[in-house]
């Protein structure tokens, strides 16, 4: 049994013609399997290897680098918070923001809910600095992000 | 004289990223005019003409690094956009990617057309979600109008539009680190030379830009290179080297002001112009201590060099490392010196990609230093040993590949240096840090 379906593999082989080479989709396609799966499993690894003819010790290297992908033992929850903790947003509370949301959720930064709801992550400038704190919700940005907006942030991330 | 905005000037137009809105503003007028009237060398020339100099740090002159490419090679040359914008504190290249997408995208067009690039890779920072789906949906729109694609315009002209999403990496910001990483590789810079227009991504000739770069190439197409010389800064005839600081800059001020934005202005404002003009004045009636002026790699400047211009030149004059992105972030009199050192280190600490030795080691020990000065540990001598770091990691000094280093080094000696009384008094004190820094769980 494969781990990556068909339709993953589909999705993978799509990016193909946009490069002179198989291994510039490995990006792409770490992406592409982590969005559904929620990580990359050991042997993802390997399917996405053959389907790009390198080794899996390549496509091993390129994900470790990034510090981006998780493995199948700890993989990341429904939603990925990024809370930033960069200059612009610990000027304006970010270390804080951060704190409080590691002590409302119960988890430290790269831990998930017990539910399997939310990842908690620090995140090195988002670029979102003309609405510091901010944070990240998977990719997109929430700004100037009081007490009572991280409430309902989380209320919401938690349906 | 009021200056109007160029590169902002759509902003807060609604639906400003449609294909039909832009065109309705003058928008592929330039691409149209270049493709009917110009050839790829005399688009190269006026851009030239113009002094543009490169908007993502290194302020190296564009139409300069167009003409490295070989002469008459066969092909494929590569056009690699840099939207890895991750410098702390920056964020236009966002702006201009979540609002205004076509007139990047025109000036993608122009570069490829100029160089005679075949394919465009768009290198975005993954946290850009926003940007990534603004920009492709204008990519669609420019395929679906041919714009993009075989025979733009009923030309001899072709080009390939795609985005590359980055995995949250400083160090594909680096041009050569872009290439690896949009290769399938770690993002490892490579030693240069052959710099990229000889052999760059798949080892090919390659031109690497930045989003505003590419976006003044717009303009300065449709209004003429003397339309851009006549904003911004003229060369210093008292410095030979100096290629001047010309055009329009996209300025960010953030941190402890009442108004964070990202405004346009001719190169060459002051921060204090920018802090009381345009960011609303130091926040809750306070007093600057001093700001970083462009990223937290050009490093520190004190409040009393807020009279600094921010152009070419400026930062150097009061010993930062350069101009940088132009992003300005104020910290208030009440702000400690050893958070902010404390933050910048463990920024390049966490960056730092680890191919070379003295940044890999120098930023993770700097971090060290700061943390246990932080926990009211610190030693005076330390003082010594960041600055003798500081002063041996990075291209300056020659020990690494990349500039990354440089750039961890010159908030740390510009900090040890301008605020030293107030470390000194800091580390005789023993206090610690009011500030928590919440570690991550593994």
């Amino acid at each position: 049994m494969s781990v990556l379906n068909e339709n993953l593999v589909q999705r993978i082989q799509g990016y193909l013609p946009r490069y002179p080479n198989k291994q510039a989709v490995t990006l792409p396609a770490l992406h592409v399997v982590q969005d559904e799966l929620r990580g990359v499993p050991l042997e993802a690894i390997r399917e996405i290897a053959d389907l790009l003819e390198l080794s899996p010790a390549e496509v091993n290297d390129t994900m470790t680098f990034y510090g981006f992908f998780r493995t199948e033992n700890n993989p990341l929850g429904r939603t990925r918070l990024w809370v930033c903790r960069s200059l612009a947003c610990m000027l304006r509370g970010g270390e804080e923001l951060l704190q409080k949301v590691s002590d409302k959720l119960g988890i430290k930064p790269g831990e998930t809910t017990a539910d399997g709801k939310i990842t908690l992550e620090f995140a090195e400038c988002l670029g979102g600095c003309e609405g510091a704190p901010c944070v990240l919700v998977n990719d997109e940005q929430r700004m100037n992000v009081t007490e009572e907006k991280l409430d309902t942030l989380l209320d919401e991330l938690r349906r | 004289m009021k200056f109007e905005p160029v590169l902002l000037r759509r902003l807060g137009q609604p639906n400003s990223q449609a294909l039909d809105g832009y065109r309705g503003d003058g928008g592929y007028r330039a691409l149209t005019k270049a493709l009917h009237e110009m050839t790829p060398a005399q688009v190269v020339d006026v851009v030239k003409d113009s002094g543009l100099r490169g908007r993502g740090g290194a302020g190296f002159p564009c139409g300069l690094k167009w003409t490295f490419l070989p002469k008459d090679h066969p092909g494929p040359i590569y056009l690699c956009v840099n939207a890895d914008e991750s410098e702390p504190c920056t964020f236009n290249n966002r702006i201009l990617l979540e609002e205004d997408p076509h007139q990047v995208l025109e000036g993608i067009i122009l570069a490829s057309y100029a160089t005679r690039a075949s394919t465009a890779y768009i290198y975005v920072r993954y946290e850009y979600g926003r940007s990534t789906r603004m920009m492709q949906q204008a990519i669609d729109e420019a395929y679906a109008n041919n714009l993009l694609g075989r025979n733009i315009l009923g030309k001899d002209f072709h080009l390939d539009v795609y985005i590359h999403r980055g995995a949250g990496a400083y160090i594909c910001g680096e041009e050569t680190g872009l290439i690896e990483s949009l290769e399938g590789k770690r993002a490892w810079p490579r030693i240069k030379p052959p710099f990229p227009a000889v052999e760059g991504a798949f080892r090919k000739p390659t031109v690497v830009n930045n989003i505003e770069t590419l976006a003044c190439v717009t303009h300065i197409v449709d209004r003429g290179s003397a339309w851009f010389k006549s904003v911004g800064v003229p060369p210093d005839p008292s410095n030979p080297r100096d290629a001047g600081s010309y055009g329009p800059k996209l300025y960010c001020i953030s941190g402890h002001v009442n108004k964070p934005c990202c405004v346009e202005l001719p190169m060459g404002v002051t921060v204090r112009e920018l802090l009381e003009q345009h960011g609303g004045g130091v926040w809750k009636g306070r007093k600057a201590k001093g700001c970083i002026p462009g990223g937290i790699s050009m490093g520190v400047m004190t409040e009393k060099e807020f009279d600094t211009r921010l152009d070419f030149n400026g930062p150097g004059k009061v010993g930062c490392l350069g101009l940088g992105t132009a992003a300005v972030t104020v910290f208030d009199e009440t702000t400690s010196i050893v958070d902010v050192l404390y933050n910048c280190c463990r920024f390049f600490a966490h960056e730092s990609c680890g191919q070379c030795t003295p940044c890999r080691e120098g930023t993770g020990w700097m971090l060290k230093m700061v943390d246990r000065m932080r926990h009211g540990q610190g030693r005076i001598e330390d003082l010594k040993i960041l600055q003798e770091i500081g002063n041996s990691i990075g291209i300056i000094p020659g020990t690494t590949i990349c500039g990354l280093a440089d750039g961890a080094a010159w908030p740390v000696k510009n900090i040890v240096s301008k605020f030293r009384a107030e470390l000194e008094d800091y580390l005789k004190s023993g206090r610690k840090s009011e500030k928590r820094a919440l570690m991550a769980a593994h």
